[in-house]
């Protein structure tokens, strides 16, 4: 789509992820077997059509700079356009290390940027979105700023925003089911750039530093803004608890299809991994497993991502193990979380729960 | 061009005919193999991970397909500045031009091409053998024993000898005599259709092959029978590894079968020798609560809901529930319907099995390719 820059904030909330975004950023969380979080919105825009992405780096990037490279597997590796990482503003000294300071300090990229739209888009929100649809939705409705966003759903936080009858956006509000229509923002929005240029503007002269609250919900009596109601599978990534419980969502059949399909394949780096190899004692059940694993043991309701092994004896049980992590023989898991590089011990038994999974730390052996 | 030291030449032209349906619109160095790949990356990736930068494929029948699979090379690495892939089919020129009429008439009329780059050596190899290896043992072989060329060769059982290249050997491996597809053979070192030469000796013998009009233009019936008769030294580089040459449905269906061990042989788990391929960017497959996999591979993006025991299954396969599926291969987007029964047997890409079929049994394997697939869309299997 030829009019419509994408531009990927990483100014995200990570005080629920603990231990698991010391050295990484929430965008670079692996999800789902074999996928980084930040692929579902990249995919998102490259399927819709989108060719240019700068992506708004905060700290802690080193990991996803390794995941991106030239973007070459979302076909953003162009000679015009194409992937672009936007530096944090650290050496001028903004108010606050925010995203309005990052805006400002990449404003001229951003300006320079053939397209005359942007879409800013989170990585915590994991769904298969039309995003040329809802480009489409902004102009004929000639919104100011149109804000992707589902039904308020029942574990809902965060702002809730009120809509009259026709999707225009009211006011914002605590969730009161009073109004016709109470919906929650997804942390993709769409507007002209001149308009977002005028709001960083704002929002820096101002002190204000977070580009969402500050720019557009402050605004919304003064501008038309429009939401855009995505209806269908929606993940928040916002804690270690849903971060589980989300993936482990996707041995549903339907959701997995509809995730990884509905409007675009997700795209990820390749790694070149032989597909996943079960010997005869494997025993897997209701489990999504990556290529390159080696499986001896048994696996249920659990998700595996590549070259994970697990040896003999081993029962891997509701939980999620990550890439490269060797399960020893006999160990049992149970509502475990083991980080990239892990190792479980032979005959090690660690167990959690739903709420607070057991977490191996990246590269730790137990 | 940059000069390069070696450069490599992979036969890829070869129509597989043994392999029946799998080749009617596919050449046989792009049939599916082990759940992901297609064979040619197994030569593609020993070039890339023996650091061998330039790689000429000659291409004749059915071309299509791999030339679009081969692309400009990036998930090999060979994507490059100076050398990368070129895929060079045949072409005409100002007296006219012919197709490949022998594995050495290919090399031939692309001598303009291996000239570009002035190499000492060229490899050359074949795009239809399954192994893996790294060219440079040979080379320093090769370079060792001083040699014009040198083949690798693999130990095969006696009672094979009769389908391969014999060589005869003397005490340093010296080859002193190739026997073609011996009745009664003297040695059981096969020729592996890899071959090491000094590219400006090779190119003489080509110019002097190409004036023979009696010649097969073969590299094994009459090159290196040229060379051995006007005595140059060539040499035998045994070669101790998996080495498969699938020109059958059986044999395709046994080397997937191969990799079902708990060790095979043919390791594709070694993070140092990958073996690359074009990825199609599925997600991790399902196994649902009542499924039921052993001794098997399954690739990305599959849906098992049935039984799968010792099978190889590609990318995209659906197993409905209640399906049994045992000692096959499943190609890219198979759909094994509900209550399907399977055994010993290959199922062409795309192939939908429909719900309680029986296919395979004792005997030969069974190859099921959907022909009314291909004819409607005029699709490449």
């Amino acid at each position: 789509m030829k009019g419509l820059l994408g531009l990927i904030n990483l100014y995200e909330d990570e005080s629920g992820m603990g231990v698991l975004t010391r050295q990484r950023p929430l965008a670079a969380m692996p999800y789902a077997g074999r996928y980084r979080l930040i692929d579902f919105a990249l995919s998102n825009l490259v399927n819709a059509g989108v060719r240019t992405v700068g992506v708004l780096v905060r700290d802690k990037y080193r990991s996803l700079i390794d995941h991106l490279r030239s973007g070459k597997e979302w076909d953003l590796a162009r000679k015009r356009d194409g992937l672009y990482i936007l530096p944090p503003a650290t050496t001028i000294g903004g108010p606050c290390n925010s995203d309005v300071d990052n805006f400002l300090f990449n404003l001229d990229y951003i300006s320079a940027a053939t397209e005359d739209f942007v879409i800013i888009c989170g990585s915590r929100t994991i769904c298969n979105l039309p995003i040329d649809q809802v480009f489409q939705y902004h102009l004929s409705v000639e919104a100011d700023v149109t804000i992707i966003s589902r039904d308020w759903p029942d574990d809902g936080a965060g702002p809730c925003l009120s809509l009259d009858e026709e999707g225009r956006v009211m006011g914002v509000c605590d969730f009161t089911e009073s109004l016709p229509y109470d919906i929650q923002p997804l942390g993709f929005y769409i507007m002209s750039k001149s308009l977002m240029a005028q709001l960083v503007r704002e929002c820096a002269a101002d002190g204000s530093c977070d580009f969402f609250t500050d720019g557009v919900l402050k605004n919304i009596d003064k501008l038309k803004v429009y939401a855009f109601r995505h209806v269908g599978y929606v993940a928040r990534i916002d804690s270690v608890a849903s971060y589980l419980q989300h993936q482990l969502e996707l041995l549903n059949p339907a959701i997995w299809q509809e995730l990884f399909f509905r409007y675009g394949i997700i795209f990820t780096k390749v790694k070149d991994e032989a597909p996943a190899k079960y010997r005869e004692r494997a025993c897997v059940t209701n489990s999504l497993v990556a290529n390159g694993c080696i499986i001896e043991g048994t696996v249920e309701n659990s998700i595996l991502f590549r070259s994970v092994i697990v040896e003999k004896g081993a029962v891997v049980r509701n939980s999620i193990v990550i890439q490269n992590t060797r399960v020893g023989p006999n160990a049992r898991l149970t509502n475990v979380l083991c980080d990239k590089d892990s190792q479980v011990t032979a005959g090690r038994c660690l167990s959690g729960s739903a709420a607070q999974p057991f977490i191996v730390e990246k590269g730790s052996v137990i | 061009m940059q000069q390069k030291k070696t450069i490599a030449m992979i036969l890829a032209g070869g129509q597989g005919t043994r392999l029946g349906a799998l080749t009617k619109n596919l050449a046989k160095p792009a049939v599916p193999f082990g759940g992901k790949y297609r064979i040619i990356d197994f030569p593609l990736s020993n070039c890339s991970n023996s650091g061998i930068d330039t790689v000429g494929i000659l291409t004749q029948y059915q071309p299509f397909f791999l030339h679009n699979y081969i692309g400009i090379g990036s998930p090999w690495d060979l994507d490059r500045k100076d050398g990368g892939v070129f895929v060079l089919p045949p072409y005409t020129h100002d007296t006219g031009g012919e197709w490949y009429k022998g594995t050495a008439d290919a090399i031939y009329q692309n001598m303009a091409f291996v000239d570009l780059f002035d190499p000492v050596w060229i490899v050359v190899l074949s795009g239809d053998h399954i192994y893996k290896m790294d060219y440079n043992l040979m080379m320093e072989y090769h370079e060792a024993k001083d040699a014009d060329a040198t083949l690798a060769v693999i130990e095969v059982p006696w009672e094979d000898t009769r389908r391969f290249g014999i060589m005869n050997t003397d005490a340093d491996d010296r080859i002193i005599e190739f026997d073609e597809k011996p009745a009664k053979a003297r040695s059981n070192l096969a020729s592996m259709g890899v071959y090491i030469f000094r590219w400006q000796y090779l190119r003489y013998y080509l110019e002097e092959d190409a004036k023979n009009p009696e010649s097969a233009h073969d590299f094994g019936r009459n090159i290196i029978p040229k060379m051995l008769a006007t005595g140059q030294s060539v040499y035998a580089y045994r070669f101790k590894e998996y080495w498969r040459d699938v020109g059958t449905v059986e044999s395709l269906w046994e080397a997937n079968m191969d990799l079902l061990a708990d060790r095979p042989q043919l390791d594709l788990y070694d993070p140092d020798w990958r073996i690359y391929s074009v990825n199609p960017v599925r997600p991790p497959h399902y196994a649902a609560e009542q499924s039921g996999i052993s001794e098997s591979m399954i690739s990305e993006g599959c849906q098992i809901f049935g039984q799968v025991k010792r099978c190889v299954v590609f990318p995209n396969v659906v197993v409905g529930e209640g399906a049994q599926v045992t000692d096959s291969v499943l190609m890219p987007g198979v759909t094994v319907s509900p209550h399907a029964v399977i055994w010993r047997a290959i199922i062409g890409p795309d192939t939908v099995v429909p719900e309680n079929a029986k296919i395979g049994g004792e005997g030969p394997i069974t190859l099921v390719v959907d022909k009314s697939r291909t004819a409607r869309k005029g699709a490449l299997i």
